[in-house]
């Protein structure tokens, strides 16, 4: 976990700092360098691609893309469930069953081809990958947050609030929200690599950012197609993408398990 | 039994209807039409053209008729395959991603149950820290690395097995998508098999099987196996979802011309009549498998049609 947490940070100042530190290198062609392998003394660490592009400047490009979609993303998913379980776990009854159903239904659609037809049918703008991709990743948020909401309402600080005629509205969003944020941002952890996935996979599909920005699952996109003569192309982006994947996983059930004490055993 | 069922197919309806509804919009909602982007048409020609699909109706008519030829299993012409009409693209497609998926959710149940349970057996010892790790990994890579990263290796480097799909006879050419589309399957499957053996085999009718001298073989078999896999079951809705979505990926990697290719081609040049049929076909085949796994867990477990 601490590993983890180590790699991940590393990322993150890489994706923060590194673009910053030379912003138009992942831009800059250079047609005498094109398909340059790996190397330590040519001063492309990750080797170029078929323009002659710095790799390694877009690899740093694309951490950077794909952990602030990521994050986005994680963010819009995290307000609409929060939002949606904490009502419908505070006013119960009838409304809860409706909004739950509503839910139930919802899992069962095959949202991916829904964010691919959102994609399809309207221009490919960067700000809709967010919502689309926060839109279809709040039903297990949701899900959690009316569960603890269910037994915190029954608390006397709730009581409380209502005696002293705090509007429904207010104890939903100034009591009972800040309550179920530790459990939150555990599933943030688990939210933030599906988030990565989806992202990946449109760019990938070439649905996602468009050129000359970038991000991870574009760039193991333009690596399939240079995988035979250049194969760093492909590897290089697919391990970094694959690291993340793996340390966001590692951390969310680590501190999952660490919360929950019940499925630690 | 027959009361549940019914129960299930009565809720699955709204369902269908909400993605029909929901995909119908947003492609009607589409900027531009259709044909748009092609040479600038002399407006008869055009209007012709609009009359000819339809689409100079008010969208509640263009609903209807949509959805009526829904009804006899027409799902109207493809904008971009001259000649073709969604229903037969799709006829042609399917059989294809469905021999590839069939065979990929046969090899990560076999291979998933059998991982989770050596896990579970020897838990927090060696062979079950390898299947977790194994397992984390396979969670974590997405199938668009997998695939192309298991061509370079065996295809590209090794020439042990063929890279693409047209051109090779025999079943060489299907080892390397199925593998790939099974691969986080196995994954998620050991783990779930892992959870709950290890619950199942903490239990007092376990601890009876063996103070009657039951082999560990036999009581895997006759009693752990039956109610562990309840979970697995549970799974199979969002796995055969997930095996539709990385089949679009597989399919595109390895050059084969099933269902999903169609779907990325069609979603490629706009072709919105095959993206919109295409959407509501797997939405349909993913409820109606989510409904057999919801009656098949009734079926295999009393307590969840008491509820």
């Amino acid at each position: 976990m601490k590993v983890s947490a180590g790699i991940l940070l590393f990322f993150l100042v890489f994706a923060i700092v590194g673009p910053w530190l030379s912003p138009p290198e992942y831009l800059r062609t250079n047609f005498d360098l094109l398909l340059q392998a790996p190397t330590f003394s040519g001063g492309h660490f990750f080797g170029t691609d078929e323009l002659g592009r710095d790799l390694f400047a877009r690899t740093m490009l694309g951490i950077r893309t794909t952990l602030l979609v990521a994050m986005v993303a994680s963010l819009v998913s995290l307000v609409i469930g929060v939002s949606y379980g904490a009502v419908a776990g505070y006013c119960g009854g009838r409304i809860d069953a409706i909004m739950m159903r509503f839910v139930d239904t919802l899992y069962a659609l095959p949202f991916i081809f829904f964010v691919i037809l959102l994609m399809v049918a309207f221009e490919r703008n960067f700000l809709l990958i967010f919502v689309a991709i926060g839109a279809i990743n709040w039903l297990d948020m949701a899900r959690i947050v009316r569960g603890q909401t269910l037994s915190l309402r029954e608390r006397e600080f709730v009581d409380a609030a209502r005696l002293m005629g705090v509007s429904t509205p207010r104890i939903i969003f100034r009591h009972i929200a800040p309550n179920v944020l530790g459990i939150v941002v555990v599933y943030v952890t688990l939210t933030i690599p599906q988030a990565i996935l989806v992202e990946s996979f449109l760019s990938y599909l070439g649905l996602g950012v468009q050129e000359p920005h970038t991000s991870l699952g574009a760039l193991v996109d333009a690596g399939v197609n240079q995988m035979e003569g250049a194969s760093w192309m492909l590897l290089i982006p697919a391990t970094v993408l694959a690291l993340i994947l793996m340390c966001f996983n590692f951390l969310g059930d680590g501190l999952r398990d660490f919360f929950d004490a019940r499925r630690a055993t | 039994m027959l009361r549940y069922a019914l129960l299930r197919l009565l809720g699955a309806i709204p369902t269908l209807l909400l993605v029909i509804v929901l995909a119908f919009l947003m492609v009607h909602a589409a900027p531009g039409g259709p044909f748009d982007d092609e040479r600038v048409l002399p407006t008869d020609v055009a209007a012709n053209i609009q009359a000819a699909y339809h689409l100079d109706e008010s969208l509640p008519q263009q609903f209807f008729r949509y959805m009526s030829g829904l009804l006899r299993g027409d799902l109207g012409p493809s904008y971009r395959y001259r000649d073709y009409s969604v229903s037969e693209l799709i006829g042609r497609g399917f059989p294809i991603s469905l021999q590839l998926g069939a065979l990929a959710m046969a090899l990560a149940l076999i291979v998933g149950v059998s991982a989770g349970t050596l896990a579970a057996l020897r838990q927090n010892k060696l062979p079950d820290r390898i299947v977790m790790f194994f397992a984390m990994t396979g969670i974590s890579i997405p199938v668009f690395v997998i695939a192309p990263v298991l061509v370079l290796l065996f295809a590209v480097k090794l020439h042990w097995l063929p890279a693409g799909w047209s051109g090779v006879t025999g079943p060489a050419k299907f080892i390397l998508p199925v593998i790939t589309l099974a691969l986080p399957q196995i994954a998620y499957i050991a783990r779930l098999t892992r959870a709950s053996m290890i619950d199942i085999l903490g239990r007092d009718f376990i601890r009876t099987a063996r103070a009657q001298g039951l082999g560990t073989a036999t009581i895997i078999r006759v009693h752990a196996l039956k109610p562990a896999m309840l979970p697995v079951l549970s799974y199979m809705g969002p796995a055969i979802a997930a095996i539709v979505t990385g089949s679009v990926v597989v399919e595109e990697v390895f050059g084969i011309p099933g269902l999903g290719q169609f779907f990325v081609r069609g979603a490629g040049n706009r072709d919105y009549t095959l993206v919109l049929g295409i959407v509501i076909f797997y939405a349909t085949l993913i409820v109606s498998l989510n409904l057999v796994v919801d009656v098949l867990y009734g079926a295999l477990d009393p307590r969840v049609r008491r509820r």
